[in-house]
């Protein structure tokens, strides 16, 4: 079967929403020469009318697409910056989600927002590195996070097809994964569905994004001595909180894995919900950056604030200790 | 085009508006209090007229004249001033946020500067798909400092768009004078990006709709931008809280002289007094009909408070589970 790599099926994803439905147009940065590897090949093929390098004007581009996808078209805004969400925040947050309840449902705003490379590349030091989906889940934007490359594709297909803004993280961690995968069976992945890449009855194990490749090397380490069950909810807002309480009625211990700052971090919300409504049985524990953190430039100090293996290894142990 | 009554027609429609809403504010009917429109009308009126109803608009804080210039029902603009359910926006909007997207309003906007973009890329996609519409963005001489707004100046000049820029400079962002914030000249600022840009009289409705009429005839040539700054002066408050904090940035003497020139006398001057009293008549009768209409009409039920939040109406989770 052929190799498709995370980026690949991004720009599958593209491509065939664009071959698909001609309201689908892409704004962005250097998406003409692909500079991110996601546009590649669809200049060429769709033309500048509708894979449109914009201004270096992020705010303007945004809320450009609010316009446009207020008026027919069906935008995909690339931003090769994590952090320029930061700059964005108003257009997204305070416009484009705002729009529909504001009008009592009179416009539709079709916007996705597609972060090829979200997260630590390590080396890309403070203003290259955040990844910020949590605040996306918290003012209520659809926000996505796949972690492999046919959710990738499935999602962000989806995400294009929805009528609400909807934000898709690829996490820079995840960008290395590749499948082999039979073209013909890429789907769309509906939003809100979370996926258990494994089975298990010990511990649930919520992983977000790239890390649930890490929860997945724990839970095999693991393996024959605690019976680990990763669960990738794919969706952050809406959350399967469906799917979690079917796998904590199994396991009834919980892990959270979340490349967010701890306090208000996704993670947090998994733990409060699971504590409120859930059935535990032993107090449950999240794997986070540190508060406030800032990714320092060197790679020794970058890594040090990011979720690892091990803690992931610990924290699963702490929860499991009392079987 | 439209003739000198029926520019007349919407200056006073609008004055009218703003003074019965401003009632309402003091009587606790509208919550939130408003931005009068008092004194800004022959703007919204002139360039209004310009416009087919297919055209677009966006508007702000200070937005009731553009929409009803653009042609919103004025019932249901009071009703969603009002915060009723059969309002506009199903009182989901109020004051800032007054939209009929059926009429070609886009929406009035709460963050000044920021629907410019907006205008411009709704404008893209109706002449991608190749429409001859045009858009209007309003916005005040406190915008024009906005970083977004210059953004889209240059997004707008560099693809050609058909968008106007209207810029209704009324010498104050809230308290603050352009001298004090603004380095420059406005129409500098869209000369930079090769934007034909124009100084007018924006108290003479005639001369607004003139000017709106050229830059429409460009947008829809395929000319692209123009933009358009206009003269005006605020008779009334920045907002309504102005009655109760009475913030002093202006002297009683000053607003007087600013307020000598006023454009529903300008234009109540070229219309016979036999058909401006018809009018006259015809507006008072349509704005009592439209308060018994909100008096009539009920409050949304709680219940719904997140409806039209998502278009596909997905339900989050409410506040306590």
């Amino acid at each position: 079967m052929p190799i498709l790599s995370y980026l690949r099926a991004l720009n599958r994803a593209l491509a065939a929403e664009m071959e698909r439905d001609p309201a689908v147009c892409v704004f962005g940065e250097d998406i003409g020469i692909a500079v991110s590897n996601v546009t590649t090949g669809l200049l060429k093929r769709f033309g500048p009318e509708r894979i449109i390098d914009m201004p270096i004007s992020e705010q303007a581009f945004t809320s450009f697409a609010t316009g446009a996808a207020m008026s027919g078209s069906r935008p995909v805004v690339e931003f090769q910056i994590p952090a320029l969400l930061f700059l964005v925040f108003e257009q997204i947050a305070n416009q484009a989600h705002k729009f529909s309840l504001m009008t009592g449902g009179q416009v539709k705003v079709p916007v996705t927002y597609l972060l090829p490379s979200s997260g630590s590349r390590v080396g890309w030091a403070g203003q290259h590195s955040d990844h910020p989906y949590s605040l996306f889940a918290h003012v209520g934007v659809k926000t996505v996070v796949p972690a492999t490359p046919t959710d990738a594709y499935g999602l962000l297909v989806s995400a294009i097809r929805d009528d609400d803004p909807v934000i898709v993280f690829g996490p820079a961690g995840a960008i290395a994964h590749r499948e082999n995968v039979d073209f013909d069976t890429l789907a769309p992945v509906p939003l809100g569905v979370s996926r258990i890449h494994r089975p298990g009855s010990d511990v649930t194990v919520v992983a977000i994004g790239h890390l649930v490749h890490d929860a997945l090397a724990v839970a095999e380490e693991l393996a024959g001595t605690i019976s680990v069950e990763v669960f990738d909810p794919r969706t952050l807002y809406p959350f399967d909180w469906a799917g979690l309480h079917a796998s904590l009625e199994r396991t009834g211990r919980l892990v959270v894995v979340d490349d967010s700052n701890r306090t208000c971090g996704f993670g947090g919300e998994v733990l409060a919900t699971a504590a409120e409504e859930m059935r535990l049985v032993a107090p449950p524990k999240r794997v986070t950056r540190p508060d406030g953190a800032v990714l320092p430039f060197a790679r020794e100090l970058d890594l040090a604030l990011q979720p690892t293996r091990s803690q992931v290894r610990a924290a699963i142990e702490a929860v499991a200790k009392d079987r | 085009m439209a003739d000198s009554a029926d520019l007349y027609r919407t200056v006073r429609l609008i004055r009218r508006f703003e003074q019965r809403a401003i009632e309402m504010v003091r009587a606790g009917v509208i919550p939130g209090g408003i931005h009068p429109y008092i004194g800004e009308e022959a703007i919204a009126a002139g360039v209004c007229a310009a416009l087919r109803p297919d055209d677009l608009i966006t508007s702000t804080h200070r937005g009731h004249g553009h929409v009803l210039a653009k042609g919103a029902d004025p019932v249901r603009m009071l009703a969603e001033l009002a915060g009723r359910q059969t309002g506009l926006n199903r009182g989901r909007g109020g004051s800032m946020h007054a939209a009929d997207v059926s009429a070609g309003i886009c929406g009035a906007n709460a963050i000044v500067g920021a629907s410019a973009a907006i205008a411009a890329g709704a404008a893209w996609s109706h002449q991608r798909a190749g429409h001859d519409r045009v858009a209007v963005t309003f916005f005040g001489d406190g915008a024009v400092n906005q970083g977004v707004l210059l953004e889209t100046l240059n997004l707008a000049s560099l693809r050609r768009l058909p968008v106007i820029f209207v810029c209704e400079n009324n010498e104050f962002a809230t308290s603050m004078r352009v001298r004090d914030t603004t380095a420059g000249t406005i129409t500098g600022r869209a000369a930079a990006f090769g934007i034909p840009a124009q100084t007018i009289d924006g108290m003479d409705p005639e001369t607004v709709l003139a000017a709106a009429a050229r830059a429409v005839d460009r947008g829809r040539a395929g000319d692209g931008p123009t933009f358009l700054e206009c003269l005006t002066y605020r008779f009334d408050a920045h907002h309504t809280w102005e009655y109760s904090v009475r913030p002093r940035y202006r002297t009683e003497e000053e607003v007087a002289a600013g307020s000598a020139r006023d454009p529903m006398a300008i234009q109540a001057a070229r219309v016979p007094a036999a058909a401006r009293a018809r009018i006259d008549d015809e507006i008072e009768e349509l704005l009592d009909q439209a308060r018994r209409f909100v008096d009539e009409s009920p409050e949304p039920d709680p219940s719904g408070a997140l409806d039209y939040l998502y278009a596909d109406g997905l339900r989050g989770r409410t506040g306590t589970a």
